[in-house]
């Protein structure tokens, strides 16, 4: 085959070879969300973390600002560390509230933060103190089980 | 002899003959890279090269790939809508794509459209004293012959790999978006949110690269190894094609439980 041919088939193959990995890297996979440009590290203690994973989504108002870093047991106060990982172009305040909230009724867990009204910024490596933790469903039927039934004697006895 | 110890002597001989022959593979492999420099200063051989691998095996590779991801548009689909979670469509099609078919198929795909055909010319070569005829004219067949071969296949494979599961994703769409009615922004939106760059399209690519390597090496070597007779590169076709599907599943299982433990 003449050489001029085989350049133009090559550099097809070549080209469209490349077009693939980006349509891989930009349409298929969240190449621009991972590769946050510059992060902070701050911490979270939860009581309960339900099904939270490593690398879920961190969301404020809705909008992700951040992912999991590291989750990890603390064996002096029994709960949960939490490592979160923020763009640095959002600053929360020091009363910033943190829950584990839950995307649709089956969907994956995430962090949602609601920030507060201090005047101070959470620094990198700082803690935010309050938060919330996952809700159990099976602790949420029980406790609503225990209530009807209280509600049962309550009636019972007047 | 008595027959315990023929018995004993038809496992020594297979034995010391499989580590001979895979001492000599190593060998070849090592001469063959000291040898490489010169596939890269003429990019002319490199260049048939690629053609030969890469171009002539795009077709089957879309094809395959446009099909794989349409029965998993299918399949996938079946199952989850009896869930209620047919819009994790896309993240089924895109995962099981990126992560294992897309580099396991292409690279079974082109173990048998690409490497047998180096095997077949290298096989024929010797086997017409080519390649003895180059060592008579002092030009080294390694270089000349071997080499670009390898470095073709390696450098296709990749790119191939991403082709089929790009051609893969575009059959689940079709499949799910356009004939069943998946939505299309919750389609893409989930898969984009549940495939990682660096831990799923990523290792993915670096799966293909390693498959590359594997097929390419396997089917200069068998090429270059084979008996001089019809019947012998014939043979040296058939183990290039076994010995390739083994490598690549035994290789994926290996790089899977590196890559993906614990997510």
């Amino acid at each position: 085959m003449n050489r001029k041919v085989m350049d133009l088939w090559v550099g097809v193959f070549v080209a469209i070879g490349f077009a693939a990995i980006l349509f891989l890297a930009l349409k298929v996979s969240n190449f621009s969300a991972s590769g946050l440009a510059s992060t902070y590290e701050i911490t979270a203690r939860f009581d309960n973390i339900g099904g939270l994973k490593v690398r879920g989504p961190v969301k404020s108002a809705g909008v992700v600002v951040g992912r999991v870093a590291d989750i990890r047991f603390d064996p002096q106060t029994y709960e949960a560390n939490v490592v979160l990982k923020l763009d640095s172009q959002y600053q929360f305040p020091r009363d910033t509230f943190a829950s584990i909230l839950t995307s649709g009724l089956l969907g994956e867990q995430y962090i949602g933060l609601d920030a507060g009204g201090d005047e101070q910024m959470i620094p990198a490596g700082g803690r935010i103190t309050k938060t919330q933790s996952a809700i159990v469903l099976e602790k949420l039927i029980s406790q609503f089980l225990f209530n009807k039934a209280s509600e049962g004697k309550k009636h019972a006895t007047e | 002899m008595g027959p315990l110890a023929r018995f004993f002597s038809v496992i020594g001989a297979n034995t010391i003959d499989r580590v001979w022959r895979l001492g000599f593979a190593g060998r070849f492999f090592l001469a063959m890279l000291a040898q490489s420099a010169e596939t890269f200063r003429r990019p002319r051989l490199l260049l048939r090269e690629l053609f030969a691998s890469g171009v002539l095996s795009l077709i089957i590779i879309l094809v395959s790939g446009l099909f794989v991801g349409l029965v998993l548009g299918l399949q996938g689909y079946d199952t989850l809508q009896r869930y209620g979670s047919s819009e994790a469509l896309g993240i089924l099609v895109a995962l099981s794509l990126v992560r294992e078919l897309g580099p396991v198929v292409a690279g079974l795909l082109f173990a048998s459209r690409g490497g047998s055909s180096i095997t077949a010319e290298i096989g024929l070569m010797k086997a017409t004293e080519q390649l003895t005829a180059m060592d008579m004219m002092a030009v080294n067949p390694l270089a000349r012959i071997i080499a670009p071969r390898f470095w073709g296949g390696v450098l296709s494979m990749p790119l191939l790999a991403a082709l089929f599961t790009a051609a893969g994703i575009f059959g689940g769409w079709l499949i799910g978006v356009v004939f069943i009615g998946v939505d299309e922004g919750a389609f893409w939106a989930q898969m984009q949110a549940n495939v990682n760059f660096r831990d799923d399209v990523l290792n993915g690519l670096v799966k293909s690269a390693v498959f590359g390597v594997a097929i390419s090496l396997i089917a200069v070597f068998e090429g270059f190894d084979s008996v001089p007779t019809a019947e012998g590169v014939s043979r040296a076709i058939t183990r290039t094609v076994v010995t390739s599907a083994l490598a690549i599943l035994a290789l994926d299982f290996v790089l899977t439980s590196f890559m993906f433990r614990g997510l």
